[in-house]
């Protein structure tokens, strides 16, 4: 107790400063986050809320009319449109994704430049893949609106997503199963597709599904390539809207609000159930092999 | 005969592979070669410092269209960063466990919302609430600026949060060590620490928002004229090319891929100065 009341009054000064900030930044970090949740949970229950009551039977007529904007005929699109660049773009993310992981040498220049193109690729907007598709398939080749071109275009778009799950996945199996597989006299190709691919499906597999939700929620790569024809088209060749496209096109002809919601809600459910299958196939797959 | 067909695998993964290279090569050639003879007929300085665009009298300049994709972008920044980041320190320094579980997923999930819904979300919503505020038509840059600044918030918490949580524990609890809070350890030791991650995310998110188009093009009125004010509509270069390219001919189309051109130089110089951040940051560890 041998100190002056001034020193004592300086420190409690001080105190009071450093509480009054720590205050003061757990209030805005608090702030923040509670602003990032409202805003997007709001657009959530929003969409939710107006979407919901619109659902209806008729929504899901087999034919599209002006009266009756169905989307059934944009769903069973969308689901082609994911099977057909899923098609094209899975064995060339994997095989892709295998010779960068299993036969990549350190400091290779090849697979320096394969990466950071793929990177290139990943970070180009969708507008400008949609320009790619509509100048090469719909003008060059002729093709026209078609959901072949669509399909091509969107199979370009999703690989990088295909090959960095898929090197994921590779790279997190163990060393001791490709020495156990050349130890019983297993060559590389046999071990690859034997030992190495069984073990990563489900890393493969949450990719595939993440991709599955770019391709589902795409609207700008496929205005243009593969056209808003609201039929289901009799051939690949033949242009056909999906579910994004659909919603846009209710958008862009001025009807129908309620549709709309009723398309947004739908849209938002397969995306958002999408993305958390794969988050789930993902977090299983971590723990079976940890 | 297994010789043989190592080697074969071995080229038919290499093929692959290399397809990647190959696509990045077909979209330059073939926006470029699309793109710049357009430019050259136009004449690249007009085409880029242009204020009019109209088609019907064969008067292409861009310059309100770069300008309004720089502009939505800032806002969208301005809006999205300090929250995305705050947003990130709070999921890795105060939140609590049990809360911790549900956000993550919650904001990762959010992440794949399409952007076409944010895009009908703002039309219904931000648009309608814009007109009755301030008594204008309500499609405008902060109606643009607020769609797009939510749209980025999901990716620049989630490449925030990952940068904060790979700096070394050590570096709090030297900070508590000394004699400071909770609060300012990691404010004044842990983020900062974090700089180059979270500088990395955050270009992510402005080359994520100059490249949107389904998002902004339903709020934003789309008027091809020089932004003039926060509350005024714009056209970005995205828009463009959505809205016009469907009906677009001859020089107009030429007009358009030049402006998806100018779109993928923006993109790609965003592109190099992130693995330039991310470089950087890697060397400093």
């Amino acid at each position: 107790m041998n100190r002056t009341g001034n020193e004592n009054n300086a420190e409690l000064r001080s105190i009071r400063r450093l509480r009054r900030q720590a205050v003061f930044i757990r209030a805005v970090v608090f702030t923040a986050i509670t602003l990032s949740v409202l805003a997007l949970g709001f657009i959530v229950v929003y969409v939710l809320i107006r979407g919901i009551p619109n659902i209806t039977p008729d929504l899901f007529a087999f034919e599209y009319t002006s009266e009756n904007c169905s989307l059934l005929p944009a769903l069973i699109n969308t689901v082609t449109m994911t099977f057909m660049s899923l098609l094209i773009a899975v064995p060339l993310g994997v095989f892709s994704a295998i010779f960068l992981v299993e036969y990549s040498k350190r400091g290779s220049r090849l697979i320096g430049l394969i990466r950071s193109m793929t990177e290139t690729l990943s970070g180009i907007p969708s507008i400008i893949y949609g320009l790619f598709g509509y100048l090469v398939f719909s003008v060059a080749l002729g093709w026209g609106f078609s959901m072949l071109a669509g399909a091509i275009t969107l199979s370009i778009m999703i690989l990088p997503v295909i090959i960095r799950t898929t090197e994921e996945a590779l790279k997190s199996i163990p060393d001791s199963y490709r020495e156990g597989s050349f130890a019983v006299g297993a060559g590389k190709v046999r071990t690859v597709f034997k030992v190495i691919l069984p073990s990563a499906v489900p890393g493969i597999l949450a990719g595939i599904v993440l991709a599955t939700g770019r391709i589902v929620g795409e609207t700008a790569a496929l205005v243009f390539t593969a056209g808003t024809v609201a039929q289901v088209p009799d051939s690949v060749m033949q242009s056909g809207r999906t579910l994004s496209i659909h919603m846009y096109a209710l958008w862009s002809e001025g009807l129908n609000t309620d549709k709309a919601y009723a398309t947004a809600v739908i849209l938002l459910v397969i995306v958002v159930g999408l993305n958390a299958l794969s988050a789930f196939i993902a977090k299983k797959m971590m723990k079976g092999h940890i | 005969m297994a010789k043989v067909k190592e080697v074969f695998m071995k080229g038919v993964f290499c093929v692959c592979a290399c397809f990647s290279v190959f696509a990045v090569a077909l979209i330059c050639v073939f926006l470029f070669a699309n793109g710049l003879p357009a430019m050259r007929e136009i004449g690249l300085w007009d085409f880029l410092s242009g204020k009019s665009w109209s088609p019907s009298s064969g008067v292409y300049g861009i310059l309100p269209m770069i300008l309004a994709s720089i502009y939505v972008t800032a806002g969208a920044i301005l809006i999205g960063v300090p929250t995305g980041i705050l947003s990130a320190v709070f999921l890795v320094c105060f939140c609590p466990k049990w809360l911790y579980r549900i956000l993550k997923p919650c904001v990762d999930l959010l992440a794949g919302i399409p952007s076409i819904v944010y895009g009908f979300f703002g039309l219904n919503v931000i648009v309608p609430a814009i007109r009755n505020i301030f008594g204008v038509s309500g499609s405008s840059m902060l109606a643009a600026s607020l769609i797009l600044g939510i749209m980025i918030l999901p990716t620049i918490t989630g490449v925030s949060e990952s940068a904060i949580r790979a700096v070394p524990q050590s570096y709090y609890e030297g900070s508590l060590a000394l004699g400071a809070t909770h609060e300012r350890s990691v404010f004044f030791s842990v983020v900062p620490a974090a700089k180059s991650g979270i500088t990395a995310g955050v270009v992510l998110g402005v080359g994520r928002a100059i490249g949107e188009t389904m998002a902004i093009v339903m709020v934003e009125g789309n008027q091809p004229i020089m932004p003039s004010g926060l509350l005024d509509g714009l056209r970005t270069m995205t828009a463009n090319i959505m809205i016009e390219m469907g009906y677009a001919t001859d020089l107009h189309r030429g007009a358009l891929v030049a402006t998806g051109v100018v779109l993928f130089v923006f993109i790609m110089a965003i592109n190099l100065l992130v693995s330039l951040i991310k470089r950087k940051g890697g060397a400093g560890k």
